[in-house]
């Protein structure tokens, strides 16, 4: 049976997160060919809903408040459960991200149906839809199944594709007014750390230092290599503890986990810990002086050597391709 | 103060992970307080000793997470819970965990709550939010830095690498993040105090959770390993070479570049 899907978007800095994409990919799998309709919040997101169509959605609602500047749980959930009155869907899709994290529990407690959370892939579509998602820190995959109810998943941002944008697609975009009151939480202040430009966890490309960088100077050349490739610069506990670089950076089991299509890690063991937030990349690329490092069990290209000399040299070749592309 | 913190009981993170039967193999594993579980329980003995009232752990699991709650207890903790569900009990989702815990904390009372953010083996995030949810309580996720001055609380939480400072007020659920603290290490007068501290131990009974009301609304079909990578390419020779041969490899044979 075809299933009218609800995708929430997600926008950061007046941009539309990619996920938001990949989650209307998501959407249109287990929509079996039903409707795939987008929700944006915020306090002026109209203008961002055209995207949304271009990468699949039939059509967008917008719910526009001044309280919805700022992502609340009490002020999200307000507005999107009243979308989900007036659309009930049969499925939900949110983007595995801080604030899908934040939302999709409440939402789900509050319609008493189950969350599959941190999905990577799908199998078969409509009623037979069955979810993928790692366990025990990517150590496991479990294949789960919605009982009964509504099919309300959360994906992990770059594992399912986006669908290829189309132009001259149209769709109805409509607004929903609704009353979002008595917040119990009020953001006083959001202090911006992640390192400017791309987002680490929806990069590419994911350069990463551990405590063979020495140094927070040690970590410029990889951020070097990090711009040249459009990518984002991450690190291991060891380097955090180590006051190189701040933990917003940290990849791992109580980091960060990253699925980028190529993870340069630099300088980093491997410890299992480590290996937890990114050993289901695609591509992973090890860079140690000590050729028994566990780092090198997992990679799929290694290079044994002193990183200090082998990024700059890296970073130079990948120009010279640039160049010639 | 009243003051409750939620413990999973989770794999060790060295533990390697076996498959058999479709199931994790638990026989041999080393089992531990979930990570994130030791910040929220830190974090609750901290408030405690500032602001007075009691520390409880719960703990919704089988007999085995007995030893969890003593190490909760031998750490600073006052009292222990444990709803024991292992004989009534096959599948417990998400769902139902969050409901058996909130039918036990829905006339206790509590000013707090901590939990986790994440379990690191299930991995959703979702019991403390869908807690609060059903105590009709606020919750903030993520949280790396509480203040309580009465019944105010300012806040502190990680936002994918940004931080979010923010304003909320008692009762309240919190997850804890990684920077919430350093959790201690049980003191050896603690854990020989821990054996005496009351630990209470509850079954779906008492609480007069019907099995029906509990039903899984999510199911595991299949469990599995990743596909075992191959061994990967170390490259060799001059070190310009390996350079120049990996940038080709990632174009041409890789094609991420
Ligand atoms: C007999 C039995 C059968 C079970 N069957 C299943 C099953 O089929 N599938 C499955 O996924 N899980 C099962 N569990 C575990 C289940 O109870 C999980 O605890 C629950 O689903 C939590 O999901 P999660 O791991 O995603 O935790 P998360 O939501 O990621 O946990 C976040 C935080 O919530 C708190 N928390 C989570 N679980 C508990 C708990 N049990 N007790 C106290 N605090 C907790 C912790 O503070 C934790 O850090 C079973 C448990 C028992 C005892
Ligand atoms: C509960 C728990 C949770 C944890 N969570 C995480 C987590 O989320 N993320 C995480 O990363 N860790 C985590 N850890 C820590 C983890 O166990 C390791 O201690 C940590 O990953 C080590 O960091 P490292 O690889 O940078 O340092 P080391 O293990 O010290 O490795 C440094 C490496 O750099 C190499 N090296 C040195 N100099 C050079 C050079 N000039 N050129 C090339 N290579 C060089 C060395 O050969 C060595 O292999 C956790 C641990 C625990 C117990």
């Amino acid at each position: 049976m075809s299933k009218k899907v609800l995708v929430l978007g997600e926008a950061r800095e007046g941009a539309l997160r990619n996920v938001s994409y990949e989650a209307i990919a998501a959407a249109k799998t287990i929509s079996g060919g039903g409707e795939v309709v987008s929700v944006l919040l915020g306090d002026s997101v109209k203008d961002l809903a055209g995207e949304l169509v271009k990468f699949g959605a039939d059509r967008v609602i917008t719910v526009e408040h001044p309280h919805l500047k700022q992502y609340t749980s009490d002020g999200y959930g307000q507005a999107i459960l009243a979308v989900i009155e007036q659309e009930s869907p049969e499925a939900i899709v949110f983007g595995h991200t801080a604030l899908g994290k934040d939302l999709s529990p409440k939402i789900a407690s509050k319609l008493q149906i189950g969350l599959v959370s941190d999905v990577t892939s799908i199998e078969g579509e409509g009623d037979d839809a069955v979810y993928i998602r790692p366990i025990y820190s990517g150590k496991a995959f479990e294949k789960v199944k919605v009982k009964n109810g509504i099919q309300f998943i959360t994906i992990r941002p770059n594992n399912i594709a986006p669908l290829v944008k189309d132009d001259s697609k149209t769709g109805d975009v409509t607004s929903l007014s609704v009353d979002i009151t008595s917040l119990r939480t009020i953001i006083k202040e959001v202090v911006r750390k992640s390192s400017e430009g791309v987002d680490l966890s929806e990069a590419k490309v994911v350069i990463a230092g551990g405590r063979g960088v020495k140094s927070e100077e040690g970590f410029k050349p990889l951020q070097e290599l990090a711009n040249v490739l459009g990518g984002a610069v991450g690190a291991s506990r060891g380097a955090c503890d180590a006051d190189y670089c701040d933990y917003s950076l940290q990849i791992g089991q109580t980091g960060k986990v990253v699925t980028p299509d190529l993870y340069i890690a630099a300088g980093i063991s491997g410890a299992i810990q480590h290996l937890a937030g990114m050993s289901n990349s695609k591509i992973i690329v090890a860079i140690n002086k000590d050729p028994e490092a566990n780092i090198f069990k997992v990679a799929d290209y290694g290079i044994v050597g002193d990183l200090f000399e082998v990024i700059p040299m890296l970073t130079e070749e990948f120009k010279k391709l640039k160049v010639n592309a | 103060m009243n003051i409750y913190v939620l413990v999973k009981r989770t794999f060790d993170t060295e533990e390697k992970i076996v498959v058999s039967g479709g199931k994790i193999q638990e026989d041999g594993a080393e089992f531990i307080i979930n990570p994130y579980d030791e910040y929220a329980i830190e974090e609750a003995i901290q408030v405690r000793d500032a602001q007075g009232g009691e520390v409880t752990v719960l703990t919704l699991g089988g007999e085995d997470a007995e030893k969890q709650l003593r190490t909760a207890l031998a750490m600073g903790a006052d009292k222990a819970v444990l709803i024991n569900i292992e004989d009534d009990l096959e599948e417990v989702d998400q769902f139902a965990a969050a409901f058996i815990i909130s039918e036990y904390l829905k006339d206790k009372n509590p000013d707090l709550i901590l939990a986790g953010n994440v379990a690191i083996d299930g991995g959703s995030g979702q019991v403390g939010p869908r807690l609060a949810e059903l105590l009709g309580i606020n919750y903030v996720t993520t949280i790396t830095n509480l203040e309580i001055d009465g019944t105010t609380v300012t806040i502190k939480r990680d936002v994918e690498g940004d931080t979010e400072v923010l304003e909320t007020s008692l009762p309240l659920l919190v997850t804890a993040q990684q920077g919430l603290n350093e959790p201690r290490y049980p003191s050896l007068p603690g854990i020989m105090k821990a054996k005496k501290k009351p630990l209470e131990e509850v079954e779906l009974d008492d609480l007069d959770i019907d099995e029906d009301d509990v039903e899984a609304k999510i199911e595991t079909i299949e469990i599995y390993l990743p596909p075992k990578k191959e061994a990967g390419k170390v490259l060799a020779g001059d070190l310009a070479d390996q350079v120049r041969e990996l940038v080709e490899l990632l174009h041409s044979e890789a094609k991420v570049i």
